[in-house]
């Protein structure tokens, strides 16, 4: 490295600099690493060591008072007809509306990237924008869109079609937020997708039109392949935000009608204002469980190379 | 994006090509498909009618509102809901909340995450791996998972229902780390280097080489992090425990139940307040928007 003549060894100058090195790195990092650490890495294994706890409301100013219980909280848990219940409704909001949303983006995407040439931006802007807006806000429109005469029965009504109480019912709660969520994230799959699409090579296609392959061949043979990674990557990122679904039931539905909508963040979320705090890790801990569970089958299932 | 890359119409009749497919061949050429128009702008307005409905919704009276068959239009229309939101609901407080709580944060991500950035990016240093793979494990963590801990940590802090409370936990994010890892990791070493020779320290190359030329990456940070404060709902939920305190998504949750329920137009003149702005800044940054996605797939 260096050709200067100095009493310093090599390699002794190096290893100083290397020190030096790390610690102005670290220095860099302080800021970040101690915000890390107190509020995001030490919570996250609070939170886990809790869950092993009965600590309550009462027992804050008495922290000495809390046993570690094992996994008491679990087993009450999977006995709450109430929590199967979260969980199941949180599997089908996620399963149904996951793919949903993909195939509709997907569409969008693929017709954006190859038949469409003018307003692109108008589109792109009109279906994205719902993702930037508070969820909050739009449950709020949306609540009143699905009301018994609001605006989407109105709108059946046009057809002859007597449309449901749509949040009061045990059939139709779950349906709605759905609607709702995939109206929401059609946008940010759409971007992903038309990057996706544009790293396709077109001359595949030209060949394979050219030995008489139509559209839904060469989607089949061609685009879907080409954009594993990205459906992947997509169906990756959609199923941890559908499985964390809160806002939708908390405003629309408060879970109801009779459990219908109650999804495992809204179950957690109750339990913390109800003061069992160790309980209600316990049930985060379960859907982060899950979270993880489903990200890893779907790089298995998804992933693989053919 | 680019439209200039069509390839030039082929002859109708190809001996390569079957009859069945003769119809669809258009599909890669540039002819204008008026079909593809049509299904399109019928889901464009599906996308953006429940805005229109807001919008219009927010001028009416609430009898006008719970009227069936429904007005499209407002027939008398009226500012009696945005009235009611300002002086009997306090929504300047909230959206004053609101912003104090997204500048804060969104700065400290600008200054966390460029740091610990340019150091994951372009400094050798030991456990570097570590800590980046530990960033990079709690994107996946749902805000579920942390909130009881943070809130027992804040309230033991005294911290509850006070603007620390709100922004120190959002004060850096990992997505905020990675994104201002990669994009410096693209800046080329030589400029790096040839400051060092010149005997600039590393702070300095910091300041003075890497924040200069990180414009865009700084934009999109900007952008996701402002609009992740102003649209977060869960933990200003957990700690805002007073109406002097609440951000605008807690306000408009927590007063459209009980007595505000029923007030239709009330309700969607607050959705107003808490949308609109988003949207427009989102319709003139639209580009910034749209790289941030596919930057980091994280709305």
């Amino acid at each position: 490295m260096t050709a200067l003549a100095t009493s310093v060894p090599p390699r002794a100058r190096a290893s100083r600099r290397d020190r030096r090195m790390t610690l102005t790195a670290w220095l860099f990092a302080t800021p970040f690493v101690i915000l890390f650490a107190v509020f995001m890495a030490g919570p996250i294994v609070a939170s886990f060591a809790m869950s092993f706890t009965d600590l309550t409301t009462r027992d804050l100013e008495t922290p000495f008072n809390v046993d570690i219980v094992g996994f008491d909280n679990y087993i009450r848990l999977f006995q709450d007809p109430r929590f199967t219940r979260s969980l199941i409704n949180t599997f089908t909001f996620t399963l149904v509306g996951v793919p949903l949303t993909m195939a509709l983006a997907l569409l969008v995407a693929l017709a954006l990237d190859k038949g469409i040439h003018r307003f692109r931006t108008v589109y792109r802007v009109g279906y994205y924008a719902p993702v930037v807006t508070s969820i909050v806000a739009i449950a709020i429109v949306w609540r009143f869109i699905l009301q018994p005469d609001g605006l989407l029965n109105g709108f059946l009504a046009w057809f002859g079609i007597q449309g449901p109480n749509w949040l009061e019912s045990t059939t139709w709660a779950l349906p709605s937020l759905i609607m709702m969520a995939v109206w929401r994230n059609i946008g940010t799959l759409m971007v992903i997708f038309l990057a996706g699409l544009q790293s396709v090579p077109r001359e595949h296609h030209e060949a394979a039109m050219v030995d008489g392959a139509n559209v839904f061949q060469r989607f089949r043979a061609i685009t879907i392949p080409a954009l594993r990674p990205t459906i992947l990557f997509a169906a990756v990122i959609t199923g941890i935000g559908f499985l964390q679904f809160f806002e939708e039931p908390y405003v629309m539905t408060q879970g109801g009608p009779l459990d219908a909508t109650l999804s495992t963040a809204m179950y957690t979320y109750d339990q913390f204002g109800f003061g069992n705090y160790a309980y209600a890790s316990a049930a985060s801990y379960v859907l982060f469980i899950v979270i993880v569970a489903l990200a890893l089958i779907q790089f298995r299932l998804l992933g693989r190379k053919d | 994006m680019s439209t200039l890359t069509q390839v030039p119409e082929a002859p109708e009749a190809s001996a390569f090509v079957p009859q069945k497919s003769r119809g669809r061949r258009s599909s890669l050429r540039g002819r204008p498909r008026w079909w593809l128009y049509v299904v399109l702008t019928l889901g464009l307005v599906a996308m953006v009618m429940p805005f229109i409905w807001m919008i219009l919704g927010s001028f009416k009276t609430n009898a006008e509102i719970r009227q069936y068959p429904t007005n499209f239009w407002p027939i008398d229309p009226t500012t009696e809901n945005y009235e009611a939101l300002f002086v009997r609901l306090d929504f300047a407080t909230f959206f004053l909340n609101s912003i104090v709580v997204a500048v804060f944060v969104t700065l400290g991500n600008i200054v966390f995450c460029s740091m610990v950035g340019y150091a994951l990016a372009k400094l050798q240093f030991r456990g570097k791996k570590a800590l980046f793979a530990l960033v990079l494990g709690t994107l996946m963590v749902p805000g579920v998972v942390t909130f009881v801990p943070l809130f027992v940590l804040t309230a033991n802090l005294g911290l509850v229902n006070s603007y620390p409370g709100l922004i120190l936990p959002f004060l850096i994010t990992p997505v905020g780390v990675f994104l201002m890892r990669q994009f410096i990791m693209g800046l080329p070493d030589e400029l790096i280097e040839a400051a060092r020779i010149d005997g600039a320290s590393e702070w300095r190359i910091f300041l003075r080489v890497i924040m200069p030329l990180c414009g865009p990456a700084i934009a999109t940070l900007t952008i996701l992090t402002f609009l992740g404060s102003w649209n977060n709902f869960l933990w200003p939920l957990v700690v805002a425990t007073t109406e002097n305190m609440y951000t605008l998504p807690v306000a408009l949750a927590l007063y459209s139940v009980g007595q505000n329920a029923a007030q239709y137009g009330l309700m969607m003149a607050g959705a107003v307040v808490v949308v609109v702005p988003v949207l427009v800044v989102f319709v003139c940054l639209q580009r910034y928007f749209v790289q941030g996605i596919s930057l980091t797939g994280i709305k």
